[in-house]
């Protein structure tokens, strides 16, 4: 399955308006979906939808990143680009889950968390942080799907999880390659040097052992054949799902920690 | 905003005697004769500014320490034993002129990295602690300091002992890609262990304490203290004005603007930071000491 994209061609690839958001695949992959609203604080974030649903008979609890499909859509989404109530939102059905036995299925499709006074005022850091901290610790199995764009902290705030995977053209980068650019070479221009340069794409993220799965899309993108695109997402979560709900608790939270606990390059001596 | 921070940095790094300008009359003087506060931008002998704590006596404004001039004020005589220090940064993703820059940095600062962490007293109480040091690249966490700061919570928990974070950082380490963003899961999950195993956490938000540090394990302690005037946020002042296309009012992301909406315990002065942190620690001794 070797793609023959650059990062800049798939990032020019998921940015294609016809790329199927989360509301395209959730009726697509999951049965009678019920969508679930607010954080009990401050509001609704339509940036991040919530909800349960059933796979292979599994009761689920799903949380996605949502981008619009239009201009329309995308006033009501912010552009995936989520508030601190989306994050706590999140989090308010992630505790949901837990406290009902549900696996968390997390997709994550967001250029990242909105920069914006509201976004600051009401804690943009504290949201994301909390559901770092307490998705480590979440006792329920917890699998994230990178969709498209996996934009920093605002990706990251739905992405502690078990097992990570990435549909064939996701990028998941710290930064957007525009900020990078802007930021280290002082010339937001060179963009798409920066792509290429700084490892964004699913094989790099294999290597570095944060992605563990690789989800292949149709020739050409998802977008040339959306359900056949939704078809792989299934399959995954399918054959995935069983690894971890069979697991004890303590087995799976210490195999969690160790996920993320081992990344790191250094030496010492 | 991160591009202001990096300049700064950069150029107190090369140890370049930046001329200052005075107003508009582009006068001309050593940098290390006279501070330039950043807030409120009066002129100050350096002399008076570094009697006061490198407190601007103006506004107040506490400007930053380095980490081993934190530890000085901090921590009890001689009683600071470093953990970790041969940890050395690598270049992940092959980054052009990474190791470069680390190597300049480290020659400029005298430092391996962008924090200490270690243990020491407090006042009496035992604690494990770490100070990031924003003069080494903005202090922002790469793999070492994730990594610095993870050993550091793990010892604590094992030890039964509190954790004292003092925060300074631009945010992730952009230079090692997206292994730096793990950073703040993994710190955020030895921040979620220690928390329970009931062990204390106290952070002091210290300038500036911005991006993926601001949103990680700065924004988790227990107890969470900042000084006076800093700059506190998840995103870049820039940014955001960018984004929302209108200037931003100047206490905006400062440590005063946080208390206020609630994610901030208390402003503590430099001066006070010392006695507070011990009260604080004495308050949860789980001995006998009252």
């Amino acid at each position: 399955m070797s793609n023959p994209l650059t990062a800049w061609e798939r990032i020019e690839l998921i940015r294609n308006k016809n790329r199927p958001t989360a509301r395209d695949y959730i009726p697509m992959i999951f049965e009678h979906f019920i969508e679930m609203h607010g954080d009990r604080c401050y509001g609704d974030d339509e940036a991040i939808i919530g909800g349960i649903g059933r796979i292979a008979r599994v009761p689920v609890t799903i949380i996605a990143h949502v981008k619009g499909r239009n201009l329309e859509e995308n006033k009501k989404t912010n552009f995936a680009m989520p508030h601190p109530e989306g994050y706590r939102k999140a989090l308010r059905l992630m505790k949901q889950a837990e406290k009902f036995g549900r696996p968390v299925i997390c997709l994550v499709d967001t250029p990242g968390a909105y920069c914006g006074i509201g976004a600051e005022e009401r804690g943009q850091h504290e949201a994301i942080a909390k559901n770092l901290m307490e998705m480590m610790r979440l006792k329920t199995p917890i699998l994230t799907i990178v969709l498209g764009e996996g934009g920093s902290g605002g990706a990251l705030g739905l992405a502690v999880c078990d097992e990570l995977a990435m549909l064939q053209n996701a990028t998941y980068s710290v930064i957007s390659p525009r900020g990078f650019a802007s930021i280290l070479w002082k010339d937001a221009s060179r963009e798409k040097e920066a792509a290429n340069l700084i490892r964004i794409t699913a094989e790099d993220l294999k290597e570095f052992g944060i992605c563990d799965a690789i989800i292949p899309e149709p020739v050409g993108g998802a977008h040339r054949n959306p359900a056949l695109a939704a078809e792989a997402i299934s399959g995954y979560v399918r054959q995935a799902i069983p690894n971890f709900i069979q697991k004890p608790i303590d087995n799976l939270l210490q195999t969690r920690y160790i996920k993320f606990r081992k990344v790191g390059a250094f030496s010492e001596t | 905003m991160l591009e202001d921070l990096f300049s700064i940095v950069k150029s107190r790094a090369t140890g370049a005697a930046t001329a200052q300008s005075a107003g508009d009359g582009h006068v001309s003087v050593p940098a290390d004769l006279m501070f330039k506060c950043p807030r409120c931008q009066k002129m100050e002998f350096m002399e008076n500014f570094t009697l006061s704590g490198k407190v601007c006596p103006s506004c107040n404004y506490h400007s930053r320490l380095t980490a081993r001039e934190r530890l000085e004020i901090t921590a009890d005589p001689t009683s600071f034993s470093e953990y970790d220090a041969a940890l050395k940064s690598v270049n992940p993703i092959d980054f052009p002129g990474y190791p470069e820059k680390l190597a300049q940095l480290r020659a400029a600062t005298g430092l391996e990295e962008a924090i200490i962490t270690g243990e020491c007293a407090i006042e009496g109480s035992r604690c494990v602690i770490g100070v990031m040091d924003s003069h080494f690249m903005m202090a922002s966490m790469g793999s070492v300091v994730g990594e610095k700061i993870t050993r550091a919570f793990e010892k604590a928990t094992e030890k039964k002992l509190p954790v004292v974070m003092f925060t300074a950082s631009g945010g992730a380490r952009m230079q090692e890609g997206i292994i730096s963003l793990m950073q703040m899961a993994k710190t955020s999950g030895a921040v979620s262990r220690h928390d329970d195993s009931g062990g204390l956490y106290i952070t002091v938000l210290t300038d500036p304490t911005t991006g993926g540090v601001a949103a990680s394990f700065a924004a988790l302690g227990d107890i969470i203290i900042a000084e006076p005037k800093v700059l506190i946020g998840f995103a870049g002042r820039r940014v955001i004005e960018n984004t929302i296309r209108q200037r931003l009012p100047d206490d905006f992301q400062s440590a005063e603007f946080f208390l206020s909406h609630g994610f901030v315990d208390m402003i503590v002065e430099r001066s006070a930071m010392r006695k507070t942190l011990g009260r604080l620690l004495r308050f949860h001794e789980r001995g006998d000491r009252p």
